[in-house]
């Protein structure tokens, strides 16, 4: 009794609050869904949305690492997650030939497009060393465009033989039993929908996981060392280039896991489905979240995805109404006026309520 | 083994066809406490920009412990045992104090990246060494009370106090330490005075450092070289430069 | 002969690039920020070109006054509403407020005017001149449009280094705070930026829609990134840097269609961009800063 109640008294204090609040949020939604799921009570639209929203929900705390933690701006959020979900589904066609467990082969295909977007990760972070600010935002933007093309003329398929690839028109001259995953601006298609919500759910566990423990580290310490000042973290030793990279690289990572979710979740997907708009949106999801705030993030992607689905009874006013919303948010939270007086609101609330003290 | 901490040879550096600082020669012995002075862009800055690699040399060569740095990079220079702090303090402002500190001892613990992920054993026990060496460190600096405070809310002087624990947590043998007493009331800086001597004693270590408050300066300072146009004027003791003609017109003009 | 009329139907589109790029590295030197609405402005200029052109059949150089003024209307009303209230925030919370009234202005353009592109009646059909025996046929169109970046260039230029407003701008890119002391009303410098900007995207989007004669609420999104690619290839901040790099992303674009892959032409414009930040880290003509330590 005494060692549980201890274990409850870390995992709330100051070091653990932040972790075990977001953990608990993703185990708690994902009991409350998975029940109105059970027992019928949840709409086919939002049903729908499950997937991407877990999908979502990772890539912005990918996000949140290089801009909150390591305060670079990166737009190229929706390149890493094509990778991922091309390669992942190509990947979950090839082992699902030679592995009958489902479960098996989303685990493979999930680390395939993490790996591969991983690399691409590194391959971006070459340039990006010498860069600062707005000018790394816009290579990130330009290498998701150059992603987007070239997986607008891949063609993969699959036969006997193994895999095969061709580029720009198609030339994978397969056996007659080879089958074409990726058709170029068709898009690919996907032979067996292996994502469920369970699978994301952990997805985004595994990802706070990987954040947190990677944040509260000396590797962790010397990325936001980088972010704050350069040339004091350079002063006392920190190779900045390699934990820049390091961030970007593990960002890179979480976010191809993420579009192989994705991926999978759909029974085809185009590759014009990851432009610049995908990257701006998860990067509101970030700001709106707060930078560097895990729990924030999840919060405001899911609230920010469900939000238009809400406002369908308005249809035609629903786009604008979010980027009003959009616009009021940014506007109210940088009104100094406004925020001291909430802040006011907030310790008149406290005076109110004393909190119990626990011993 | 050289008997000098740092020692530079005919240190030169210049910016597009400006000369910034040129012969510049020091020798610093270890345990020395020795001052960098001179009037407003002289040079003093840019000579521990130099030391530290922030600037490559034009010229001239630093020998640390008799080790040509030449080819190092700021990193490098770090892990061979030189730290500094900054005219315009540049402390790790969003991360707290204590966060501060275990940053500078990084080079110092070795756990890797599949440990912190994995929070093995090594972890743990790496960590829990680095808590309680941190907390010493920001002892002496009487710290300890702001340990989980945001290390850019502290006050001025506080801030300048923090950039020296975390300069010495990297281990350093030389010090370099640009305009401490800068923006310091003069009780903070008889404090910051005692300081300087005590850390030169516990941690047996040299230290150069930049300051125009004069007190200071003659007060800690056992050898001084006086730089003025990127040129050094004189080497001596804190009298032999309080009673140089060419010091005193330096200063004061003609 | 044919590398020729490529190469000017090139310097066409860069030209159209380099006049979109001034707004975009205009008001990234005034402001310090990245206005994502900008390609959306571009947008609202097309649909008021259509009408003003086409329903309510004005001549041409009437449109034109009318949609520059519309234009830099609306680009003040924006910096006045959104952007100005922001002044002392992060730029990532200005970058996002802009991305809500891109947005914003598709969204609204979407339900006024529908998802069914309109067609452009030819607004501008003067002929061709014919050089080289008739070989070479150049429209006036193509004459018109890269006449009139040169004429935009050579106006700016002279306006920001000759003119005493010009030179308010200038100080309040180096530093705002030092020239509010000087006794420069920034505020009103930041929106003379804004109007300048709006008024040329208004020149742009006439220009645009002569030569792809469909408008559409996303018309202004895929001109705008290549026009902000642009100004960071040139350096952005400078003047001069958004008119070569406007040039070259434009020439590039239509030499890379015709001679490599129709198919890969936005990967390679890209790469482009990519390769010259690796060699330039501030761009073709920006200039370098270095930090103080």
């Amino acid at each position: 009794m005494k060692k549980i109640e201890e274990t409850l008294k870390k995992l709330f204090s100051n070091q653990y609050r932040q972790r075990t609040v977001s953990y608990l949020i993703v185990v708690l939604a994902y009991v409350i869904i998975e029940t109105a799921i059970r027992t019928g009570n949840i709409s086919n639209t939002i049903k729908s949305l499950l997937i991407p929203t877990c999908s979502y929900i990772v890539a912005a705390l990918a996000l949140n690492l290089l801009v909150g933690y390591l305060g670079d701006l990166c737009l190229g959020q929706a390149g890493f997650m094509a990778v991922g979900a091309f390669f992942g589904v190509v990947a979950a066609a090839f082992f699902a030939k030679y592995i009958s467990s489902n479960v098996l082969v989303l685990i493979l295909a999930i680390v395939v497009g993490g790996v591969l977007s991983g690399a691409c990760g590194a391959l971006i972070g070459i340039p990006v060393l010498k860069l600062q600010g707005d000018y790394l935002a816009i290579v990130t933007l330009a290498f998701c465009q150059i992603i987007k093309t070239l997986l607008l003329n891949l063609y993969v398929g699959i036969d006997s033989r193994g895999l095969h690839f061709s580029f720009i028109t198609d030339n994978t001259n397969m056996d007659p039993d080879g089958v074409l995953v990726i058709k170029g601006a068709i898009g690919a298609n996907v032979t067996k929908k292996l994502s469920s919500f369970t699978a994301g759910v952990l997805l985004i566990l595994f990802a706070l996981f990987v954040i947190y423990n990677l944040i509260n580290s000396r590797h962790g310490r010397a990325i936001q060392a980088c972010r704050d000042n350069r040339i004091a973290a350079s002063s006392v030793g920190i190779p900045v280039n390699k934990y820049k990279l390091l961030a970007f690289v593990v960002s890179a990572i979480l976010t191809g896991m993420a579009g192989t979710l994705y991926g999978l979740g759909f029974s085809s997907l185009k590759a014009s489905k990851f432009d610049f708009n995908l990257s701006i949106l998860i990067l509101v999801y970030v700001v709106l979240g707060g930078l560097g705030n895990m729990t924030g993030t999840i919060v405001s992607t899911t609230l920010l995805l469900v939000i238009p689905e809400a406002l369908r009874a308005f249809n035609d006013y629903r786009m604008i109404i979010y980027s009003i919303v959009l616009i009021a948010v940014m506007l109210i939270s940088n009104n100094a006026t406004i925020m001291f007086y909430l802040k006011r609101c907030k310790e008149y609330c406290r005076k109110l309520f004393p909190k119990r003290r626990t011993e | 083994m050289s008997e000098y901490v740092l020692e530079t040879k005919n240190l030169g550096i210049d910016f597009g066809g400006l000369t910034a600082v040129n012969n510049f020669s020091i020798r610093v012995e270890k345990g020395d406490i020795y001052g960098l002075i001179g009037p407003n862009g002289a040079g003093k800055t840019t000579v521990f920009n130099m030391l530290t690699k922030v600037y490559e040399p034009s010229r001239g060569t630093i020998l640390v412990n008799g080790t040509d740095i030449g080819k190092m990079s700021t990193i490098e220079v770090s892990r061979i045992g030189i730290a500094r702090t900054f005219q315009n303090i540049r402390l790790f402002s969003e991360l707290n104090v204590e966060d501060n500190v275990k940053i500078g001892f990084h080079n110092s613990i070795s756990y890797s990246l599949a440990d912190s992920l994995l929070r093995t054993g090594k972890f743990h026990s790496e960590e829990k060494d680095l808590h309680e060496k941190a907390l010493e460190l920001l002892g002496i600096f009487k710290l300890e009370e702001f340990a989980d405070h945001k290390a850019g809310s502290l006050p001025y002087g506080a801030q300048r106090r923090l950039e020296i624990a975390r300069a010495l947590a990297t281990n350093p043998c030389l010090l370099l330490l640009d305009e401490p007493a800068a923006g310091m009331n003069p009780v903070e800086t008889q404090e910051l005075m005692d300081t300087i001597k005590q850390i030169r004693d516990r941690f047996g270590i040299s230290i150069l450092l930049i300051e125009h408050d004069m007190k200071l300066v003659m007060g800690v300072c056992e050898k001084i070289t006086v730089l003025n146009f990127g040129q050094v004027l004189m080497n001596g003791t804190p009298e032999e430069v309080q009673n140089d003609p060419e010091v005193i017109k330096a200063y004061l003009g003609d | 002969m044919k590398f020729l009329s490529y190469l000017i139907s090139g310097i066409r589109l860069g030209s159209i690039y380099a006049i979109i790029a001034l707004g975009y590295t205009m008001v990234y030197g005034i402001a310090k920020m990245l206005n994502f609405a900008h390609g959306d402005v571009i947008m609202i200029g097309a649909y008021v070109a259509f009408f003003a052109l086409y329903r309510a059949g004005l001549p041409l150089i009437v449109s034109l006054l009318a949609d520059v003024a519309v234009c830099t209307v609306l680009g003040i009303t924006i910096e006045k509403l959104a952007y100005k209230p922001l002044r002392s925030a992060t730029s990532l919370a200005v970058l996002i407020t802009a991305i809500g009234v891109s947005y914003f202005l598709q969204n609204a353009a979407l339900l006024l005017w529908g998802s069914t592109s309109k067609i452009f009646p030819t607004i501008l059909d003067y002929g061709f001149i014919e050089l080289f025996n008739g070989e070479l046929k150049i429209s006036y169109l193509i004459l018109i449009t890269i006449l009139t970046c040169v004429v935009i260039m050579v106006c700016l230029t002279l306006f920001v280094n000759k003119t005493k407003l010009g030179k308010a701008m200038r100080a309040c890119s180096e530093d705002k705070d030092a020239a509010r002391l000087m006794g420069i009303n920034v505020n009103s410098v930041i929106s003379l930026t804004f109007a300048i900007g709006s008024g040329l995207a208004a020149v742009a989007s006439l220009l645009l829609c002569a030569t792809y004669p469909t408008v559409t609420p996303t018309l202004g999104s895929m001109p705008g990134i290549k026009a902000f690619t642009a100004a960071v290839l040139g350096g952005i901040g400078s003047i001069p840097g958004a008119f070569l790099g406007g040039l070259l992303l434009g020439i590039i674009e239509v030499i890379a269609k015709v001679y490599i892959s129709s198919e890969l032409t936005d990967a390679i414009v890209f790469s482009v961009l990519i390769l010259v930040l690796l060699f330039k880290p501030a761009g073709l003509l920006g200039k370098k800063t270095n930090e103080k330590v």
